[in-house]
């Protein structure tokens, strides 16, 4: 079955989940939207420019960061590879797009949050599925019954841990009404991620090793946890002295 | 209640804090090991197989070397928009040390087409005939072309599956294993 749905996806058609999972997060909020008083289109928009940014800004850094070679030929720019990307950069440029956009057409930052969580767990949903059928973010040796067959080892199916705990996140948190404080449901879900992937990350097996062992993908999910659980701290502590007053 | 919710934040990033610990990798397992299979960070399938000329070459005896396992056939239209540019690229770096070989996947492909193809785009690395689909199955071959550029190691640094590969994408993967 995982053989089956690994040979219908392989790369470089795994995008296809991750597309599936953009398009079915981007309707689910936008339906969502009037709920956190934020306007669908606006919403739907400030979506698609930031996409189009992340693939501009990707390839425009890939090539910053290796300018020789395309100097060397300058029409690779436009070439349809989509390894000729930097996925941080285009992130950055997603992110500077969305609040440049966000700003311009007066979106409230934390509704505006709120209401792009059901995207946003859709898209981890689209990601850990995306890595089963790419084999990416593998797990490390196991002779649990319930491990898989994957890159010469019986190994912890990784991805289908990140899939189950990405669907339960988008069903307790992404599909929620919304939550008192504006806020609450993105930071919600961020601390419900980065736990996840705290916990998850011992399963893996391409983990990168810092200070004798420890893994460096749960030192950063602790810290998002923490970011995380004090700005919820913060705006329930907000929530309670309005609500007295 | 107040007080009651930053206890149980407290607590969480507590226990984090020993899981980190607990889970730690000290025995190296998490690493991706030298266990052969056709993947990024994994050592690439050895294999041994033959020229038209049928001299033999092994994989594994390029240890020391930047090699470039190139699957094609002369049917599939990507692998001959992208074998100029990989003829390009093994003239300029082979001195530095980069190896292409071009495993003709032989098994799904016309043997009588291999020598006029090799012929028209003047190619000039190893072309390997894959008659049996050995490296097809070692490399979990699933499209034409894929392309393994595997580092001085034997360790695959990085697979692209498809093509034609743009001269950037195969410029920057080249210095990238040749360092």
């Amino acid at each position: 079955m995982i053989e089956l749905f690994r040979n219908l996806f392989t790369p470089p058609r795994h995008i296809i989940l991750l597309a599936g999972a953009l398009w079915i997060g981007l309707t689910l909020s936008e339906k969502r939207a009037a709920r956190h008083k934020v306007n669908g289109q606006a919403l739907n928009d400030l979506v698609f420019y930031a996409l189009m940014a992340f693939v501009a800004g990707g390839r425009i850094l890939f090539a910053v960061a290796h300018l020789e070679a395309f100097a060397k030929s300058p029409l690779s720019l436009f070439a349809l590879n989509p390894d000729l990307f930097d996925p941080l950069g285009g992130l950055t440029a997603a992110f500077i797009t969305a609040l440049v956009y966000g700003q311009r057409k007066g979106l409230a930052f934390w509704p505006t949050l709120d209401a792009l969580t059901p995207f946003f767990a859709t898209v981890m949903v689209g990601l850990g599925a995306a890595h089963l059928a790419s084999g990416d973010a593998f797990g490390k040796e196991t002779s649990l019954p319930w491990g898989i067959e994957l890159h010469g080892a019986v190994r912890h199916p990784s991805q289908i841990y990140e899939v189950a705990a990405a669907l339960f996140i988008l069903n307790l948190i992404g599909l929620r009404k919304p939550f008192p404080a504006a806020g609450a449901q993105f930071l919600a879900f961020v601390a419900w991620t980065a736990g996840a992937s705290l916990f998850l990350e011992a399963f893996r097996g391409d983990s990168t090793l810092v200070f004798g062992g420890l893994r460096l993908g749960q030192i950063f999910a602790w810290i998002v946890l923490a970011a995380a659980l004090v700005g919820l701290e913060r705006l329930q502590s907000r929530l309670t002295v309005s609500k007295q007053a | 209640m107040q007080s009651t919710r930053r206890i149980w934040f407290v607590g969480i990033l507590v226990l984090g804090l020993v899981w980190i610990g607990v889970s730690a990798d000290r025995l190296g397992e998490s690493t991706n090991g030298l266990i052969p299979a056709p993947q990024k960070g994994f050592l690439a399938p050895d294999f041994s197989l033959q020229t038209p000329d049928g001299i033999s070459i092994t994989l594994s005896d390029l240890r020391g070397q930047a090699v470039i396992v190139n699957l094609w056939a002369t049917w599939c239209p990507p692998c001959r928009a992208e074998m100029p540019t990989l003829q390009k690229l093994y003239e300029e770096y082979k001195d530095q040390g980069l190896v292409v070989l071009a495993v003709n996947s032989t098994a799904q492909d016309d043997p009588q087409a291999i020598a006029p193809f090799v012929a028209e785009y003047g190619l000039t690395f190893p072309i390997l005939l894959d008659t049996k689909n050995e490296v097809g199955r070692a490399y979990q071959l699933r499209s034409l072309p894929s392309s393994f550029f595997i580092g001085r190691d034997g360790v695959i640094r990085e697979v692209v599956i498809g093509g034609p590969m743009a001269e950037a994408l195969l410029r920057t993967r080249i210095e990238e294993i040749l360092k």
